[in-house]
């Protein structure tokens, strides 16, 4: 076996320093009728890497790699191209196997990363401080109402019918079982409700998404202040970090919280994780935040260090009393992002985003050609919804069929409903001749 | 003087070892580095993207933002930054890493290749089914190995971590009582000895949290739990073998005592690692667990996560399994399963179908060893921890009687009148060359150090590990404690003042820091 290196020489030698004579002696207290005599039936024996190799190899070949044909699904994730830089940098040992970085004489690799991680969120979302990441932005999301909860001591978090599905699921399964109230409003593919109305005494926060789950941009800034005046917290969910490099960041609109996916940045699609949830938060909230945070300061010999700081929030000092149970996070994704956006630096943010804004206005203007369809939003980033003559997932497996995977029908989402709606996202990484394709195959099967 | 034709001195002349200060700060392969912010020159950038063409706007009324502050750097000074920096860091890839209840072993890169085939890294979550066939086959074909493994009924490939995959099994639990109509059940019983995830976990779902004591021999008590099951405990959380590296002995009388009080019994499998392949849970009465894949199964912690935690159910849990599912129909078709409906499941605990990546890197993982390699793994890790063990407790004091399973603990009381700390011991132990054991944890012993080899670890290894452990314990007998307070010495730093990081918090750069440490100069 590969991976073991004691011989059979070093087993006996060493079952003779412990003084036993064999290794199911030191088994000893397993409940006897429960050992196993042997390898467990059922599952295959050892396997060289080339057999390995081949039999994945085989299973991946059944799946459609989104990057081999035009492909336009977004809804929370994003193909983006990821610089061949990113992926030699997080493969690296010292990065990629390293744990947690509790000594932080010998972390000052991952702690300094963090460190600048945290920075880059903050200055993306324009808030003062953020932490060292969560699993996902779903996960992020549910986070941040329950903080709300708790800085508001309030109980009932106000859901807009725009943030994403899955992110209002992760976080009604969190309230069900945590105990706290949602009001989950229903889906608004043509904008216009009034969260406002649904805020009253006992509410600790709004939660709205921008760009929403179909496509459309907003000015939350007067719901932030609307909800200052009620003593309710803004809780701004991005699912598309990209948009951070064109539209004006949740901390200018008075979010107190922010919750996002970072998946855009760095990380593949990967069929849906792992990803990186980013948290932020404004200044005076820092010591109710979930999660790991890096801080600086200075070693013995006076030379700036970093450490992971502020623990007295977290579950393996205060246990049952900690702010959120989370222990490991999204640290190799957090690095992925952070070389990214470190390529990209502000000149290549700021371009990043306008060209995927160009692209979905390209494409929006070819789809909105096609006899039939109708372009629902007024206003995007580098995502939108159109209205379709035909359910949008019969016409999604059509056009797969043809080697176009052709976006997100509203209804895989929302389990049900909204049929005629297909959410449809553009990146850099689409091409003039990919939104033909699209839009002549879309024509076809209308 | 030896020297070659062109003056070149070819030997040794002055052996003199002591360490100079340097003008830069840098020390031969230790080199300063400044952070991302202050190498920043407007205008300078690290990719090629062409400028967007002119279209007209669709933003709406959300004015264009100006500008964010982020650095520009070009590529080699990004490629440079972040190799300098993870040159600041030890990894499993440079040596033993015993981190305890950790489980740093090594990461197989075959694995690596294999979660970025395009098949895999590639593939929307979002796609039609019919296009992402092999993916579901190889959630259905991980669930069944983890089924199989553990000999349970049901599999939830859901959870992001450990932590997450308690939660879900907490909730499952929860589902179950509230289907029966049992909601007096406000308390989960957790051992002193647990890690700091379970007591939270317990608490962010509403319960409130009754520690059981340990005995002598580091075990739950089991009068002590005895005493405290009754109709007000929805259910136990005990990891087994427990933090302290043993195997609860009472495992089956503790899960017959929990069921008998109408509870179930949630194990933290965190410790897997030490059994799979000799012992399966089902068989010891467990109704739910949840699986590190980052632990057991070798997925690469990369600093501090992804992790992946998948939760095995027993059949009396098995209706409370979260969305989403994998199922495959009768003629082959794999389908996942979204929504939770009216169901019992209930869900979903994060967007879209769980941890993909380390999904693909844990089969592989599995695959390579198969049936029979895993349970060598687990004899090996075994072994490995008992064989530190014998070597190491006549100069330390091991807190319990062995053997242990994949790990050994110790307390500080061999340090006992020498002023030297378990933090002291291991900040010397980096000055040697290897990563500390676990510090502190588990709470239930006074100044733990808590070893976890794995089983990836060579005899020859150990032996240099017990050999400098060895060297390091006696010196702290001799009484030479200003050695060990001023480590480590050899390190890119040296301690780091973490309260002064705590009391007055710097938690991102910012121009204004910069400017006021200009200042106080
Ligand atoms: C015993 C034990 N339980 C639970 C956890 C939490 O797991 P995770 O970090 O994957 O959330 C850990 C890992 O740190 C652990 O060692």
């Amino acid at each position: 076996m590969r991976y073991l290196p004691l011989t059979e020489a070093d087993r006996r030698s060493m079952l003779e320093a412990i003084g036993v004579s064999s290794v199911d002696e030191l088994f000893r207290d397993v409940p006897e009728a429960a050992r196993l005599s042997g390898p467990i039936e059922g599952l295959s024996n050892h396997m060289g890497e080339l057999e390995v190799d081949r039999a994945l190899s085989a299973m991946a070949g059944k799946n459609l790699p989104a990057g081999s044909v035009p492909s336009f699904l977004g809804a929370g994730a994003y193909r983006h191209h990821i610089p061949a830089t990113v992926d030699h940098l997080v493969q690296r040992g010292e990065f990629l196997t390293a744990y947690t970085p509790y000594q932080p004489e010998v972390s000052q690799g991952t702690l300094q990363v963090l460190f600048e991680f945290q920075t880059q969120v903050s200055l993306l979302t324009g808030m003062d401080v953020a932490n060292a990441s969560m699993y996902d932005g779903a996960t992020a999301c549910a986070e941040a109402v329950m903080m709300a909860n708790r800085v508001t001591r309030r109980k009932k978090a106000v859901l807009s019918g725009g943030l994403h599905p899955h992110y209002r699921d992760t976080t009604t399964t969190d309230a069900r079982f945590i105990g706290f109230e949602t009001v989950a409003m229903p889906p608004a593919p043509n904008g216009g409700e009034d969260l406002l109305a649904e805020v009253d005494g006992d509410t600790s926060c709004v939660v709205v998404q921008n760009p929403d789950v179909f496509g459309h941009v907003r000015d939350y800034t007067e719901l932030g202040k609307a909800c200052q005046a009620k003593g309710a917290l803004l809780i701004v969910v991005v699912t598309e970090a990209v948009s951070l490099g064109l539209l004006t960041p949740p901390g200018e609109m008075g979010a107190d919280i922010v919750a996002a996916e970072g998946q855009s940045l760095g990380n593949a699609l990967n069929f849906g994780g792992p990803y990186v949830g980013l948290f932020a938060v404004k200044e005076k909230l820092v010591r109710q935040m979930p999660g790991r945070l890096c801080g600086q300061t200075l070693d013995a010999d006076g030379r700036r260090g970093f450490v992971l700081t502020l623990s007295t929030r977290e579950q393996h000092i205060r246990r049952e009393k900690a702010t959120s149970n989370i222990c490991t996070n999204a640290g190799l994704c957090a690095l992925a992002f952070s070389i990214h956006l470190s390529l990209l630096g502000e000149e290549g943010f700021a371009r990043l985003a306008r060209l995927n804004h160009a692209k979905a206005v390209q494409l929006a203007d070819k789809l909105a050609a096609v006899k039939g369809v109708e372009i629902v939003n007024g206003s995007f980033f580098n995502e939108f919804t159109v209205k379709l003559p035909k359910p949008a997932a019969h016409v999604v497996e059509e056009l797969a069929r043809r080697g176009i995977l052709a976006g997100v029908p509203a209804s895989r989402l929302f389990g049900g409903g909204l049929d005629d709606l297909l959410i449809v996202a553009a990146t850099e990484t689409n091409t003039e001749s990919d939104m033909d394709a699209f839009a002549t195959a879309l024509a076809e099967v209308l | 003087m030896s020297m070659n034709n062109q003056g070149r001195p070819t030997g040794i002349q002055n052996s003199d070892s002591a360490v100079p200060e340097t003008v830069t700060g840098n020390r031969g392969l230790q080199i300063e580095e400044p952070l991302i912010f202050e190498q920043d020159s407007a205008g300078r950038c690290g990719v090629d993207l062409p400028e967007a063409p002119a279209v007209a706007s669709r933003l709406g009324a959300v004015k264009p933002r100006g500008r964010i502050g982020l650095p520009g750097l070009a590529e080699p000074q990004v490629v440079r930054h972040y190799t300098r920096l993870s040159q600041k860091n030890y990894a499993i890839d440079s040596g033993l890493y015993p981190l305890g209840s950790c489980t740093m072993k090594h990461n197989p890169r075959l694995n690596e290749k294999m979660a970025r085939l395009p098949g895999f890294a590639d593939v929307h979550p979002l796609q039609p089914e019919s296009t992402v066939q092999g993916a579901l086959e190889l959630m259905a074909e991980l669930g069944r190995w983890l089924a199989t493994l553990t000999g349970m009924a049901a599999v939830t490939l859901a959870p992001a971590a450990g932590a997450h995959g308690e939660m879900c099994g907490i909730m499952a639990i929860r589902s179950a009582h509230d289907a029966k109509g049992d909601t007096g059940r406000t308390k989960i019983l957790v051992p002193e000895s647990a890690h700091g995830t379970n007591p939270a976990t317990a608490a962010a779902c509403g319960y409130a949290v009754e520690a059981i004591p340990a005995t002598e021999d580091g075990r739950v008590d089991l009068e002590a739990l005895k005493a405290k099951l009754g109709p007000d405990v929805a259910g136990l959380m005990l990891t087994n073998p427990n933090t302290c590296g043993l195997f609860e002995r009472d495992i089956v009388t503790i899960a017959e005592a929990v069921h008998a009080a109408g509870a179930y019994f949630y194990c933290d499998g965190a410790n897997f690692n030490a059994i799979v392949g000799r012992v399966r849970p089902a068989d010891l009465g467990i109704d739910v667990m949840h699986i590190n894949l980052h632990k057991t199964f070798s997925t690469p912690h990369g600093g501090g996560g992804p992790g992946s935690g998948p939760v095995v159910f027993s059949e009396s849990l098995a209706p409370y399994v979260p969305v989403p599912y994998v199922v495959q129909d009768k003629d082959g078709a794999f389908r996942l399963v979204e929504q939770a409906g009216d169901g019992p499941a209930f869900g979903r605990m994060k967007a879209f179908h769980g941890q993909m990546g380390m999904f693909v890197r844990a089969l592989a993982y599995m695959m390579s060893h198969g049936a029979d390699g895993l349970r060598q793994v687990a004899n090996d890790a075994v072994l490995n921890a008992n064989y530190l063990l014998a070597r190491l407790q006549d100069v330390m004091t091991p807190s319990f009687e062995g053997p242990c399973m994949h790990e050994c603990l110790f307390d500080d009381h061999f340090l006992k009148g020498t002023g030297v700390t378990t933090l002291d011991i291991a900040k010397a132990l980096i000055d040697e060359g290897f990563h500390p054991m676990t510090m502190y944890f588990p709470l239930v012993v006074h100044g733990a150090l808590l070893i976890e080899p794995t089983e990836t670890e060579s005899k020859a290894s150990l032996d240099q590990f017990v050999t400098a452990l060895r060297a390091l314990a006696e010196r702290a007998k001799s009484g030479d404690v200003a050695y060990f307070q001023g480590a480590p010495r050899l390190t890119p730093r040296r301690r780091l003042d973490e309260t002064a990081a705590a009391r007055k918090p710097v938690l991102r750069w910012s121009p204004a820091v910069e400017e006021e440490k200009v200042a106080a100069e």
